[in-house]
């Protein structure tokens, strides 16, 4: 399937830069003519990807932040849902937490998948640090709602109404959605991530596959191990399907113009200059053991794990130095494949790599940063003629079952009770 | 670990056990610490031990005392210590509150102004100021809310060494679960509760002291002014070139306006 952020591009990167965050850059810096104009773009891009065959299109959401103009991913997956023909239309996720009337969003996406004829893929979010201050969502609660509000929908979706609910945060008493989702008992969940244990677990227990947002290889296969044991506890083998990896290509006609496009990938310091950390790590947001992992790095709590600003960026005061710091990291977040650039030809071997190690059920393409529109339409065309087809024969030759292929959670346990691994650590290691 | 100077109990307060810190011999007094939790042993805590027996409940969910989930506000919680003071036959007692412990000790007040003898509220929250806003802690780090809760951190010598230097792993920690719990009651509306300006009315009669930093960031002195016109008779104190920690950037001041007023 095919990603872009709805980034709105006209803000100054010294902006985000010098404030070191997308989130909190002023929306005195929004022209909403020139924004229009980006989303229906985006719109576009994705009825493309529609005609180019892709399997399916992810939307996300963000607030407050040119990084994404998502804001209601819903109002987009409805009009997608009428626009387009065969396409799944994911949502990786919505953040119920920041949701305050979780029977109303279990209304729209039933909605969604009715005009769709079925074609929703549903999956939720806690939502970053900086949406609960957006949607000044408690964030020590932020677990508790996004719990009870997934029992709420799933309830809504699947127990007759009308019914009464009387829970610690959310309380009905008539809750009886006319409408409900086409796909019976409810449509296919996933839930994306960027490697939090608690996440993975719970993604494991409920038989959701869990999609690792562009995450280093590394720790992704950890969580990959993680799930799969807890897969185990919960009866069943994990296998390909349970598993969704998104990478970050560029590709063009020529590696030139394939690089200047992933280049643009670390505009204003791209995800990792996503929010500061007093947004990122609103009080209570993080468990208390994942409080305890941050004290020990504390000096610079931004995203877990390495991210592609080095992490000495948030020290320095000169802009253009820390330009010089962020452009400086591209050659190494290509060499350890957070981004991949190239034409048809030669992101292929890199993508077989990606796959050999990682061996997704679901794959997702993404490409995000400033490009004229020619060059992303380029872009989406190499991918969907050229790479699409020959990464769908890679994924047959490794065996790579998606989740509308096995049902996740249908594998059974081997024999001995022990789980076979389904990344592969040793293709890592050959990296 | 016990805190240094102080002797430390548990004490059953239905199903929670309330980790409380004790100092001195005297007459009781309650002291509610704010939303940062409590940092540790001040000059006016020996002070005031001289005659009095400091009772320092460390409130659930800020690290010591385990959280309670059913407390979800700042009533709840005052209810909570109102059941604990009256258990503990502490009642009447004289309560000294700060910030956030200020607001508790005043929504306690509304509730039953009987249960306390005379009360001290120090920066306290509580009331939508009707000028200026409370500063938002959550869109800050622990440790720059803290900087900013004083006129110049840099040279008020107790806040250097509860808060100076490196900042510590277990800092970090404590003070993330302060911050959680005070989000779980009161992230919104934030630090105040719309109907309390309405309900002072009730503490009428109850010997109050209100001590405010003149340019207190966190809490503006137009809430030291509108408590003092809802609270008849109530005493204020203002202190010049001070913040929100009176107690520590104008501590000798403080000592000798807390004691006289508590006798």
């Amino acid at each position: 399937m095919w990603f872009t952020e709805r980034a709105y591009h006209h803000v100054p990167e010294d902006e985000v830069l010098k404030r070191r965050s997308f989130f909190g850059v002023p929306n005195t810096f929004f022209d909403p003519a020139k924004g229009a104009v980006l989303l229906n773009q985006y719109l576009d891009e994705k009825i493309y990807t529609d005609e180019l065959g892709f399997d399916g299109v992810m939307l996300n959401e963000h607030h407050g932040t040119p990084f994404c103009m998502g804001a209601v991913m819903d109002v987009e997956a409805a009009v997608l849902a009428r626009a387009t023909k065969r396409v799944k239309i994911v949502l990786l996720g919505n953040p119920i937490p920041t949701v305050a009337n979780p029977l109303r969003l279990a209304e729209e996406l039933a909605m969604i998948d009715m005009i769709s004829g079925g074609r929703l893929v549903p999956g939720w979010v806690r939502g970053a640090g900086s949406e609960q201050l957006a949607n000044n969502s408690n964030p020590a609660y932020n677990r508790e709602y996004f719990d009870e509000a997934h029992d709420l929908i799933m309830a809504a979706w699947t127990r007759p109404g009308p019914f009464r609910w009387e829970g610690k945060h959310f309380h009905y008493r008539f809750v009886n959605p006319w409408v409900l989702p086409l796909q019976k008992p409810h449509p296919p969940i996933w839930i994306p991530g960027l490697i939090s244990p608690e996440t993975v677990k719970w993604c494991a227990a409920h038989k959701y596959p869990y999609v690792a947002l562009a995450t280093m290889l590394g720790p992704t296969l950890e969580m990959w191990d993680m799930y799969t044991t807890e897969a185990a506890r919960h009866g069943y083998q994990a296998g390909p399907e349970n598993f969704g990896y998104l990478q970050p290509i560029f590709v063009h006609e020529t590696e030139e113009q394939a690089d200047a496009l992933g280049r643009n990938f670390l505009f204003g310091g791209g995800f990792a200059n996503f929010a500061r950390p007093e947004w990122m790590f609103p009080p209570g947001y993080n468990s208390r053991e994942a409080t305890r992992r941050l004290a020990s790095l504390y000096s610079n709590p931004n995203l877990p794990g390495k991210t592609l600003i080095p992490q000495h960026l948030h020290s320095l005061k000169d802009i253009a130095a820390i330009k010089r710091a962020v452009y400086d990291n591209y050659d190494s977040a290509k060499e350890s494949l957070q981004i991949i650039t190239g034409t048809p030809k030669t992101v292929l071997p890199k993508l077989r790599k990606v796959l050999e190690v990682l061996r997704p059920g679901i794959f997702s393409f993404w490409l995000d940063g400033p490009a004229p529109r020619e060059d992303r339409m380029t872009c989406l065309r190499l991918l969907g003629t050229e790479v699409m087809p020959a990464v769908r024969e890679i994924g047959k030759e490794l065996g790579l079952s998606g989740p509308f292929e096995v049902s996740p959670g249908s594998r059974p346990l081997p024999s001995s009770g022990r789980p076979d691994r389904v990344g592969s650590p040793e293709a890592l290691q050959a990296l | 670990m016990a805190e240094k100077g102080f002797t430390e109990e548990k004490v059953r307060v239905g199903d929670t056990d309330l980790q409380v810190l004790k100092l001195g011999t005297g007459k009781p007094l309650l002291v509610m610490h704010g939303e940062m939790g409590f940092s540790g042993l001040l000059k006016w805590h020996t002070a005031l031990a001289a005659k009095r027996t400091l009772h320092i409940p460390l409130h659930p969910g800020f690290g010591k005392t385990p959280q309670a989930s059913w407390i979800m506000n700042v009533r709840d919680l005052g209810a909570f210590y109102a059941r604990y003071i009256r258990e503990q036959k502490l009642t009447p007692v004289d309560v000294i509150g700060f910030s956030l412990g200020g607001w508790l000790a005043a929504e306690m007040a509304t509730a039953n102004s009987g249960q306390f003898n005379k009360m001290v509220l120090v920066g306290a929250a509580g009331l939508r100021p009707p000028t200026g806003e409370i500063m938002d802690m959550f869109t800050r780090t622990a440790r720059n809310f803290l900087n900013e809760n004083v006129v110049d951190y840099q040279n008020t010598p107790e806040f250097s060494s509860l808060f100076g230097g490196e900042q510590t792993p277990a800092q970090y920690e404590e003070w993330e679960e302060a911050r959680a719990e005070t989000a779980r009651i009161a992230w919104a509306p934030y630090m105040f509760t719309q109907s309390m300006e309405h309900l002072l009315a009730n503490v009428a009669g109850l010997p109050t002291l209100l001590v405010w930093g003149k340019q207190d960031p966190v809490v503006p002195l137009s809430v030291a002014e509108l408590y003092h016109q809802r609270i008849a008779g109530s005493k204020l104190v203002t202190f010049d070139k001070c913040g929100h920690m009176p107690e520590i950037e104008k501590s000798a001041e403080f000592i000798k306006e807390v004691e006289s007023f508590l006798g």
